[in-house]
């Protein structure tokens, strides 16, 4: 069976990728992908070599012949959205492509029409093969291209006899969230010890607890307000999730980011045990049964 | 005035500078449309009171009257209503509430019922004058917009307005900063930054709103976001240094213009920048940053 590890971190900035990138690094054998699909970064360190381009449609959306119409309105006045503006043209970052105005004009003149809202991508890169993708500036249905991206990994881990696929999940608790976690094994938050950090951990474990999914909790940065960190330490006590790490603020992250490297590549350092040692828990907890784990919830 | 502060990701001190730019500016009204992780308030501390649910229409189904004929499920193209051999199935956080089921069932079978995502709030800073709202999507919700949409009602076109837009390019922070007359795109000097800047850019070009940056935890030796900026054009109207000093205040959820008087000047002095630059665009009725 092909395991699912997901990482997110309830909000940007906490080290995800800086996580990610590292495990991607030091896992055997592992499909790695990136649903982080609004803001993608992992290719950054991976430089990717692209052998496979999918076009990724969201909904439809509407048009109007100015010819056809005869200037009803009914189709305003049908759309929940507000998306037909005057001179009957369609906000096509308002329009959630219904159907309703094509189905209620009487002159037929709206027709749906498909629209490419992204890409997304298998490439081979020096820690294996990766699934990316990149929507289109201002695209809807990133829940949507997240699972297209996974359930290409999926096929490219089976295919591969890999057993093991990383996930880099996009942040917040959205549409896009839910569909990064949905089936994974396990989640790990990465988040960092700041009154709005607690916060939007504990946001995304909810989540995750909705969906039934084991947690594991890793501290990043956490130096800049160690009272804090023991705060995060408690809650997770509190609610049986294992925190399997706990990091300082280093800048070695940044360095190896600008060198283009993940940091267990670029540095044999503390931080770099630092993340050996979580990657080590993770693969420990991975190989327990979800089963017992769920029993924790 | 309405002012977006936005990102292409999160993290990079989005919500930081809406928080002490709305403080240094005074009387202003503080959005929070982060919905999925409202954190303003974190800095603020007010005690909010609801204004209003957030809710969208979902269609129930008189099974007296429905024929099974299906056209339910067959219209709706967000699978939100599968039709089986007994009955038909609503599956509530599908829908977008289009109301296109009721409209075509034949049988009139079809009513809608409210179902609640959200809640609108509102909170005054006494100190300062600002009044602050925000939005929150309930746990496991997918859909921010509705809540966005019903935020930006509370917006008074007289006043001056400071957006806490969500992280990302997609449809949340478009249904943001869209309406807005500037926008402030926060990002941090590494080459995550930098590339995430890139595509925010090109999302506000779109939307044809003008727009500054404000490199946050600048002094990392990279130098990378600075040279898109010159050679686009774009405006870079702050450099926050990393400090330890902001980043403990941070942690704290101190807002740092309250403990740093000189930035208050410096977001005073970024409030009339913008400001300029937005009226200089109205007379040549161009934007800023927008030119390529
Ligand atoms: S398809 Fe739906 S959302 Fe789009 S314009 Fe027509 S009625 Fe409005
Ligand atoms: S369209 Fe009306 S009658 Fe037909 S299956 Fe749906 S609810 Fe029943």
């Amino acid at each position: 069976m092909v395991k699912q590890l997901t990482v997110i971190s309830g909000k940007g900035g906490t080290g995800k990728t800086t996580f990610t990138s590292s495990f991607a690094a030091l896992a055997e054998n592992a499909v790695i992908a990136d649903c982080d699909v609004d803001a993608a970064d992992m290719h950054l360190i991976l430089q990717p070599e692209i052998f496979e381009i999918h076009d990724f449609y969201g909904l439809d959306v509407a048009t109007i012949d100015k010819e056809l119409c005869t200037d009803c309105g009914i189709c305003v006045s049908s759309c929940r959205f507000a998306a037909i503006g005057s001179g009957k043209v369609v906000d096509v970052y308002k329009c959630e492509g219904c159907g309703v105005c094509e189905y209620v004009c009487p002159a037929n003149a709206v027709s749906m029409i498909a629209k490419k809202a992204g890409e997304y991508y298998c490439s081979n890169t020096r820690f294996g093969p990766l699934v990316h993708a990149k929507l289109g500036a201002g695209e809807e249905a990133s829940g949507k291209l997240v699972s297209d991206v996974r359930r290409r990994a999926s096929e490219l881990a089976e295919q591969s006899g890999k057993d093991l696929i990383i996930i880099d999940g996009p942040p917040g608790t959205g549409c896009a969230v839910i569909a990064a976690i949905t089936g994974a094994d396990m989640v790990l938050v990465v988040t960092e010890p700041t009154k709005s950090g607690i916060h939007d951990l504990e946001r995304v474990v909810q989540v995750a607890r909705h969906f039934r999914i084991p947690v594991a909790v890793c501290i990043n940065k956490r130096d800049i307000n160690d009272r804090l960190s023991v705060s995060i330490g408690e809650y997770c006590k509190i609610n049986y999730i294992p925190v399997i790490g706990m990091l300082p603020y280093d800048n070695i992250v940044i360095e190896a980011m600008v060198e283009g490297r993940s940091v267990v590549e670029y540095s044999g350092g503390k931080f770099s045990e630092g993340i050996r040692s979580v990657w080590g828990k993770l693969e420990n907890l991975l190989v327990q049964e979800k089963e017992g784990l769920v029993e924790l919830l | 005035m309405k002012i977006a502060i936005a990102s292409g990701k999160g993290g990079t001190g989005k919500t930081t500078v809406a928080v002490n730019f709305a403080l240094a500016i005074g009387n202003t009204q503080l959005f929070d449309c982060d919905v999925e992780e409202p954190n303003c308030n974190l800095f603020l501390g007010l005690d909010l009171d609801k204004q209003e649910d957030v809710s969208i229409a979902i269609p129930e189904i008189d099974s007296e009257k429905c024929s099974l004929c299906g056209s339910c499920a067959e219209f709706c193209c967000y699978n939100a209503i599968a039709k089986l051999p007994q009955r038909v199935m609503i599956f509530p956080k599908l829908c977008h509430g289009c109301g296109g089921c009721q409209i075509v069932c034949p049988e009139n079978a079809i009513s809608e019922i409210k179902r609640p995502i959200g809640i609108i709030e509102k909170g005054v800073h006494a100190g300062s004058g600002i009044s602050f709202f925000q939005g929150t999507l309930g746990i496991g919700e997918p859909m921010a917009t509705p809540v966005i949409r019903r935020l930006q009602a509370h917006i008074d076109e007289k006043a001056v307005v400071v957006v806490d837009s969500p992280p990302g390019t997609a449809c949340p922070v478009i249904a943001t900063v869209g309406e807005m007359d500037y926008c402030v795109l926060v990002t941090e000097p590494t080459p995550f930054g930098l590339n995430d800047l890139v595509l925010a850019v090109e999302v506000v070009r779109q939307l044809k709103v003008p727009f500054g940056v404000i490199i946050n935890r600048h002094g990392s030796g990279y130098n990378g976001v600075e040279k898109y900026c010159y050679s686009e054009n774009i405006p870079i109207l702050m450099k926050i240094p990393y400090d330890r000093k902001i980043a403990v205040l941070y942690s704290q959820g101190i807002p740092f213009v309250q403990r740093m008087p000189q930035w208050k000047e410096n977001f005073r002095a970024m409030y009339h920048e913008i400001c300029s630059i937005s009226s200089e665009n109205t007379l040549q009725d161009s934007y800023s940053g927008v030119r390529n």
